[in-house]
């Protein structure tokens, strides 16, 4: 045996082992300082006013009611028209088209549009959506949501639904149940707590989507909850406070940054024991 | 290991089959089938009789489980296979195109090699098999689970948690509620594809029993690699190798007094 073969892997273990920490490391003070300044400055402007009022002019009072409001509309409808068709496609893909050519086309199709700049999306929908419109809407901005949606649960549901074994498949043919009973009754089953962590995986990643809404549901400084007019969003109105030069209009940004963190903190959190659930069952 | 001599114990058990009262159940002619462009059965023909355990056995990659999975036409789950030649059951031809794949599948029953119950309590998964092709009042329901269960010698095991998950059970009670189901649909045919390769020894017991029991209401089919599990449950066996039956015939003479010297070399254990 050659001990110097040996202390030089030994040596160049530990460098390996440190350059690891070091990038872990790097990676989370980033995550952790941004956190950190996050509550610092947003935790002070959290008051009871931020739910009930509306966004104020510069140099008053108020709060972001009437975000929070369109926020959640247009995130919920975002996920109602975008989880049925993802869902409907993925189990298309998984289940029917296993074996097809147009299973592969449409899965690199939804692949680049999983990655597709968002701004790409409003643009997309303000040009079908907005122009021929005549005006920006909160149902533009949740059609813009909904494109962003319906990649993301393709593919979840498309995963999931592969990772039930045939074997199940086969023991439902076995006893004489039709593919579409199958599916509904035993793969959705077997795959739930998984399509469901991608459905709330979506929920989080649009909550945080600014540039599809720019050019669709625009703004509102007031409360809105008509469909078809501009619907003010968290996200729009942080890009717009944040940039703005009045420091009242700041501290609210911080303060709809934060919720929106925490939103996406509560939901990513469940999503995970969620999928814990998956993995003890 | 010796195999001759643990299966020439198990043989005489077996009763002496009465040639004129076998009924044939399904009849295999010339049955081929196909991978693709690979040929994986040749020219099989071969009956399965009524109310009587046919064993198949052969070393891995012979065929028999292909064999097994044209008779409920499983293979038709997957792109690319297709079989030719004739398999009768009840004047109709298996392997047809057209056929009501859901019906034969209930007339023609399957256990898996690894215990499959579905994701949902251990009474749903009788239930909803029966729920399929009959509508039937909550109390006659509860009985044909009751009746299930107790065919596959699982009720006195699960009476008490019927509302648990069906995953809850062991291994060896998954695959009984594997049976269970099977039975619960009422088909004629069940057929067994090695049931016991994943199963502890007090398990593959128990499932060896039920075999032996349910033969009496129904033709069964079962695919092993265990050779003394094939002379301890069945009445015929076929010997299969490369995609050819080499030997059909009642399984005591097959065990004993093969007449084909591959057939022979293999319950010897000299191959396979």
């Amino acid at each position: 045996m050659d001990a110097s073969i040996y202390a030089a892997r030994r040596r160049s273990n530990v460098m390996a082992t440190v350059a690891s920490y070091a990038a872990t490391g790097i990676g989370l003070a980033g995550l952790a300082m941004i956190l950190i300044v996050l509550f610092w400055e947003g935790f002070s402007g959290l008051s009871l006013a931020v739910f009930t009022q509306m966004t104020p002019p510069p140099g008053s009072a108020g709060g972001l009611l009437n975000a929070i409001v369109g926020s959640i509309m247009m995130t919920v409808i975002a996920i109602a028209i975008g989880t049925p068709i993802g869902m409907l496609a993925g189990t298309y893909m998984a289940e029917y088209g296993r074996h097809e050519k147009l299973t592969s086309i449409v899965r690199f199709i939804n692949d680049i549009l999983l990655s597709a700049p968002s701004i790409v999306v409003g643009l997309f929908i303000y040009e079908v959506m907005v122009v021929p419109m005549g005006h920006f809407s909160g149902i533009a901005g949740a059609v813009a949501l909904a494109v962003i949606v319906i990649p993301v649960v393709v593919r979840t549901t498309e995963d999931m639904l592969m990772l039930v074994p045939n074997t199940l498949r086969e023991a439902a043919a076995s006893i004489g149940l039709p593919r579409s009973l199958m599916i509904r009754h035993i793969a959705y089953r077997a795959a739930r707590s998984g399509i469901i962590t991608g459905i709330l995986l979506a929920v989080a990643r649009i909550s945080g989507e600014t540039a599809p809404l720019l050019f669709t549901a625009l703004n509102n400084q007031f409360y809105s909850s008509n469909l078809n007019a501009p619907m003010s969003s968290l996200p729009v109105v942080i890009f717009q406070f944040a940039l703005s030069p009045y420091a009242d209009w700041q501290k609210l940004a911080w303060t709809g940054a934060l919720i929106i963190t925490i939103s996406v903190l509560v939901l990513s959190i469940v999503a995970r024991a969620l999928a814990g659930t998956r993995k003890a069952s | 290991m010796n195999v001759a001599t643990s299966v020439a114990t198990a043989a005489p058990t077996h009763p002496p089959i009465d040639a004129a009262a076998l009924r044939d159940k399904v009849a295999i002619r010339n049955l081929e089938f196909f991978y693709g462009e690979t040929k994986a059965l040749k020219g099989i023909t071969l009956p399965l009789y009524e109310n009587k355990v046919t064993a198949f056995i052969g070393p891995s990659g012979c065929g028999k489980s292909t064999l097994l999975r044209v008779l409920n036409r499983m293979y038709d789950l997957y792109p690319n296979q297709h079989a030719e030649g004739q398999v009768q059951f009840d004047g109709m031809n298996i392997v047809e195109p057209g056929l009501d794949l859901n019906l034969l599948r209930a007339r023609i029953g399957m256990v898996f090699q690894k215990p499959t119950p579905f994701p949902m309590s251990i009474y749903e998964n009788i239930a909803f098999g029966i729920r399929l092709y009959e509508k039937l009042p909550k109390r006659e329901l509860d009985q044909r689970v009751e009746q299930s269960l107790r065919r596959a010698a699982l009720w006195d095991e699960v009476k008490d948690k019927l509302g648990a998950s069906g995953l809850s059970l062991s291994g060896g009670q998954q695959q009984r509620l594997c049976i269970a189901r099977t039975v619960a649909v009422r088909p004629e045919v069940i057929l067994f594809d090695e049931p016991c390769s994943a199963l502890d020894p007090i398990s593959t017991a128990k499932i060896e029993e039920l075999i032996d029991e349910l033969k009496e209401d129904y033709t069964i089919v079962i695919v092993t690699h265990n050779m003394q599990q094939a002379a301890r449950v069945s009445d015929f066996t076929a010997f299969m190798y490369l995609g050819e039956l080499i030997e059909f015939g009642p399984t005591d003479k097959i065990f004993t007094s093969p007449t084909d010297r591959r057939t022979q070399d293999y319950i010897t254990g000299r191959f396979g």
